[in-house]
């Protein structure tokens, strides 16, 4: 106990304690490496059958996050949808999605998915929040057919805003937007707002279609290319005007 | 009854065709799928209804379509009579066939088309169709006509089953 005391063991003890530490070490290295010669089989198909269950959870995490990024730009442009609505409340609205176009790459049509059901005519006026659309050109009882502003059977009747001129605006197989009949003498700019005239009874007023491009004076008459604001190739959502009862003027046409 | 299959083949075909196909569009042409399984279905040396499928398919087509009904509808048949000529005169070359009918029947579909709307009254251009629609089109068809090809025989594979010889 006194030579315990005085320190005259430590160096002993030391020696002693690491030889055991060694041996304890050994031991437990040589069990841990038996442990895993005998479990290891187990656990990797253990692990595999959790690797497998991992990765169909990815994907199936992978397919949520896809969907609701879709959901997402819907609600996105739903949004902008019911903005454009609050801010024009003159019109009542239906709100419709473009399921199809058409077959045929002649003509500019999308299907969508509302129709007489719903209260949908023929004829009624399509927009989005950015601008005009078409009309609806033929209904069924769930889908309708609508005939965009490119369409080259398409004709809108249009005023330039800054210019004060009435005009005609017709489509193209391209999808071009082009104006017609425009007096020699009218001043039209590159970057003249487009508007609906609301003449003809096809259209309501003061709907915007696009914005002048560039002009070319023709013999008699002035022509413009215009830019369409609706992008036509990304239609998702569309709004069609239900409380717009357009007018048939053919009888007043005069038969040639 | 086994003739049923083709309505529900081309409505699959038609909608396909409205919902996705029309949207892939190269210059402003896009390939026409009820035309390229119609083609790909009369060079089936089994089959004997394709004239009823040109027919449904035209209808089909015509109803979801802005255009006359009857354009469609006899773009089809002809694209099943160029079928079945080259069918009996390039039998030994069956996607050779299947090539020049997709070529002869979209430019028939194109020369039907063009002319009826003139007719009607729309405004064309018949440089703006051929460089902008038609050859585009007649392209992605070509590009089609393979796969197609290879689908519409096993379909008739499946409906057409051949007897085994003993």
């Amino acid at each position: 106990m006194a030579l315990a005391l005085g320190g005259y063991f430590t160096s002993g003890s030391n020696i002693f304690t690491s030889s055991l530490i060694t041996v304890q070490s050994w031991f437990s290295s040589r069990f841990a490496a038996l442990q895993d010669f005998l479990t290891a089989p187990r656990d990797i198909a253990s692990l595999r059958q959790r690797n497998s269950e991992l990765e169909a959870e990815v994907a199936e995490l992978q397919a949520q996050v896809i969907q609701l990024q879709q959901e997402v730009g819907e609600t996105e442009i739903l949004a902008a949808l019911v903005d454009f609505s609050r801010a024009n409340p003159e019109n009542q609205y239906r709100a419709a999605a473009v399921i199809g176009r058409d077959p045929s790459p002649f003509l500019q049509y999308v299907i969508i998915n509302r129709g007489s059901n719903d209260g949908i005519l023929r004829g009624m006026p399509v927009v989005t929040d950015q601008g005009l659309v078409g009309r609806v050109d033929a209904v069924i009882a769930d889908a309708a057919r609508v005939q965009l502003i490119t369409d080259p059977a398409a004709n809108v009747n249009i005023r330039v805003q800054n210019a004060e001129e009435d005009a005609s605006l017709v489509g193209s197989v391209t999808g071009d937007l082009t104006l017609e009949m425009i007096p020699q003498d009218a001043s039209l700019e590159r970057g003249d707002l487009v508007l609906t005239s609301g003449l003809g009874g096809g259209y309501p007023p003061n709907l915007i279609v696009g914005q002048v491009v560039n002009v070319r004076s023709l013999d008699l008459f002035q022509q413009a290319t215009v830019q369409p604001v609706v992008d036509f190739n990304g239609l998702q959502i569309v709004l069609i005007i239900v409380n717009f009862e357009p007018v048939d003027i053919n009888p007043l046409v005069p038969a040639p | 009854m086994r003739n049923l299959i083709a309505v529900p083949v081309i409505i699959l075909g038609v909608m396909l065709q409205s919902a996705v196909i029309s949207s892939i569009k190269l210059l402003s042409g896009h390939a026409d799928l009820p035309l390229v399984m119609l083609a790909a279905w009369a060079l089936q040396e089994e089959v004997d209804t394709a004239w009823q499928w040109a027919m449904v398919a035209g209808v089909l087509v015509g109803f979801f379509s802005g255009i006359h009904w009857l354009i469609p509808v006899m773009s089809y048949l002809i694209v099943v009579a160029l079928a079945r000529v080259f069918q009996r005169r390039v039998w030994q070359a069956p996607l050779l066939a299947m090539f020049s009918v997709t070529f002869l029947g979209t430019v028939a579909l194109y020369a039907i088309s063009f002319t009826g709307l003139q007719l009607s009254g729309v405004p064309l251009s018949v440089t703006d169709v051929v460089g902008l629609l038609a050859l585009p089109g007649i392209l992605l068809n070509m590009l089609l006509a393979i796969p197609t090809y290879a689908v519409m025989r096993d379909l008739a594979r499946w409906v057409y089953p051949v007897p085994e010889v003993e």
